[in-house]
């Protein structure tokens, strides 16, 4: 460090390091935060639990109303036991996600064709605005009549309900991409599908995923929908059910795993999210 | 940056992937242009008729909202006059022209493509894959980027994006290069650094250059034949109303009493009192 040539050398590995260090150092950082933001959002729920506790021990509302979270674990355990949780939870998962994964597909697919090509626009757009303006309820009659109860009205129910999130989201940003991009890409010969994977599709990934996220929330609603209506399995089921039968703790079960399992695949899909958005955005 | 760099050796005109490489002339025909249809049609652009030899740097000066940028769109094809022609090279301008590059008055970088990519995007189509890597690294030597190479626009300063911006266009070989306000954004000291950058870029690459500038002073510096677009009083539409031929070898010395007058002049046919500046 005291000699002059040394420092400059000194200096310049410093700056080196420190880069490599403030990495390290923001890497430890975001752990750090992303372990505060945990903590902090366990708060809630465990204040309502125990909330939930005091209330069942003191006896504020009876048992037959709000059963102890200690009953809905017992409940969870029998069904679990007996291998009905596992199917509830299986054949639910798998409705949301292939409604999710064909709605989504069809989605990408015609809000881009739509958002894309004024022809397909002046074509297809009116037709869909009027689709759109049905609420999708609407159709659960005429699905279980086309497709009796089976599958594929449930699927093709939740797939409905995740196609428009999609639909809107992608023709919207399609139309906002800045055009002074697009006319520079086709001032240097960029031009169809080369124009659409280097400009337009880059441009829209960020409001392609938060439609994605929608379109996931409301492929949950939409298999409840479903489910509550017509079905022999799943976690909509298990609610009429427990309903029926006035098994409040199976009532409860059925709805906190709806909660967990929603907000697990959001967070799954949030992380490919913000890989998606730092690569493009 | 010149050290690295081979001098005016014209570019072989082996490989037939990169287009036209030696300086094309342009020509304006009686063009003219309007916007808006009935009563709220407006002519921005009329009877524009000039010749720009190939090679020379024309710099177009004039007020703002004159249509400089609508002059430069219609040499690109990206927009078609409602009036007359441009012609290339003695054929006309009929949609986007290959044989032009163009950097806008905006950097106008794709945001999510490091400057590496954002430059290649200019190589004419067919370019070989070794072939336009040589050349994009060559560019990025050139316009100084080397160190900001993989970084992506918004990472790097507003004058490093237009240099990429220049650097995209020149990627594309172009035998027009049409520059809109290539150095608007920056501050004094940056643009005489890319003033002479672009008379190094053309003496590697030979093409044509139409310069829009709002600067008197570049134009002087930088220009073979200045055109000064205006409007009469009686009529609607911008017309070029001066032409002025810019003596002396580049780089010019700015001091010199000849270009001063030259200077009165011009600020006078743009309206502004020089006395004052
Ligand atoms: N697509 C368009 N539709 C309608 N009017 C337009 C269009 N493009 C340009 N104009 C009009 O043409 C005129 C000239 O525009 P242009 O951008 O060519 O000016 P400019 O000389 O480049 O100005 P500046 O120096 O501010 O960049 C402006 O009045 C503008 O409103
Ligand atoms: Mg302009």
């Amino acid at each position: 460090m005291a000699l002059p040539g040394a420092h400059t050398t000194t200096k310049a590995e410093g700056s080196a390091a420190s880069r490599g260090g403030a990495t390290a150092a923001a890497r430890r950082a975001s752990r750090q935060e992303l372990a505060r933001r945990i903590g902090l959002g366990a708060v809630v729920p465990v204040a309502l639990v125990a909330l939930w506790q005091a209330a069942s021990t003191l006896g504020w509302v009876s048992a037959v109303a709000l059963p102890a979270p200690a009953s809905v674990v017992e409940a969870a355990g029998e069904l679990a036991g007996r291998g009905e949780l596992g199917r509830h939870i299986g054949i639910s998962v798998q409705r949301v996600l292939i409604g999710f994964g064909i709605g989504a597909a069809l989605g990408l697919a015609l809000g881009s064709l739509v958002g894309l090509s004024k022809w397909a626009d002046a074509l297809l757009g009116p037709t869909i605005g009027a689709f759109r303006a049905v609420p999708s309820l609407a159709w659960v009659p005429l699905l279980i009549l086309w497709m009796k109860i089976g599958e594929d009205s449930k699927v093709t129910l939740i797939a409905i309900g995740a196609f428009f999130p999609i639909f809107t989201t992608v023709y919207l940003a399609l139309r906002h991409v800045d055009k002074n991009l697009v006319e520079a890409a086709r001032a240097f010969g960029l031009k169809g599908l080369k124009l659409l994977t280097t400009v337009q599709l880059p441009a829209v990934v960020p409001a392609v995923f938060s439609g994605l996220r929608l379109a996931l929330a409301q492929s949950w609603l939409f298999l409840v929908a479903a489910e509550l209506i017509a079905s022999s399995m799943g976690l909509g089921f298990l609610l009429t059910d427990s309903q029926n039968n006035g098994r409040t703790d199976r009532l409860l079960l059925a709805i906190i795993l709806l909660a967990v399992i929603g907000k697990i695949t959001d967070a799954l899909l949030g992380v490919v999210e913000r890989k998606a958005v730092t690569r493009w955005a | 940056m010149t050290a690295t760099f081979a001098p005016a050796a014209p570019h072989p005109a082996g490989s037939a992937t990169a287009g036209p490489r030696s300086a094309l002339g342009v020509s304006f025909r009686g063009l003219g242009r309007s916007f808006g249809e009935g009563t709220a049609r407006r002519t921005v652009l009329r009877d524009i008729d000039f010749d720009v030899v190939p090679g020379e740097l024309v710099a177009i000066l004039g007020p703002s909202g004159c249509g400089k940028s609508t002059l430069l769109r219609a040499v690109a094809g990206l927009d078609a006059p409602s009036a007359g022609e441009v012609l290339i090279d003695g054929t006309a301008v009929e949609g986007i022209d290959g044989r032009c590059a163009v950097a806008f008055q905006e950097p106008r970088l794709m945001p999510w493509q490091s400057v590496r990519r954002n430059v290649a995007l200019g190589l004419p189509h067919g370019t070989g894959k070794a072939e336009g890597d040589a050349r994009v690294d060559e560019l990025i030597d050139l316009v100084e980027l080397g160190a900001h190479a993989s970084h992506r626009p918004r990472e790097i300063s507003g004058g490093m994006a237009q240099r990429a911006s220049l650097a995209r266009a020149l990627a594309r070989r172009p035998g027009v290069l049409l520059l809109d306000e290539p150095f608007g954004a920056l501050d004094a000291l940056t643009r005489l650094k890319m003033q002479d950058l672009l008379l190094e870029v053309r003496r590697v690459a030979p093409a044509t250059v139409l310069l829009v500038t709002h600067d008197v002073d570049e134009a002087l510096q930088l220009a073979d034949r200045i055109l000064v677009l205006g409007r009469t009083p009686d009529r609607e539409g911008a017309t070029i109303s001066e032409v002025l031929t810019v003596p002396g070898e580049r780089p010019r010395d700015r001091a010199s009493a000849e270009l001063a007058r030259m200077r009165s002049a011009l600020l006078e046919s743009l309206g502004v009192d020089s006395h004052r500046h």
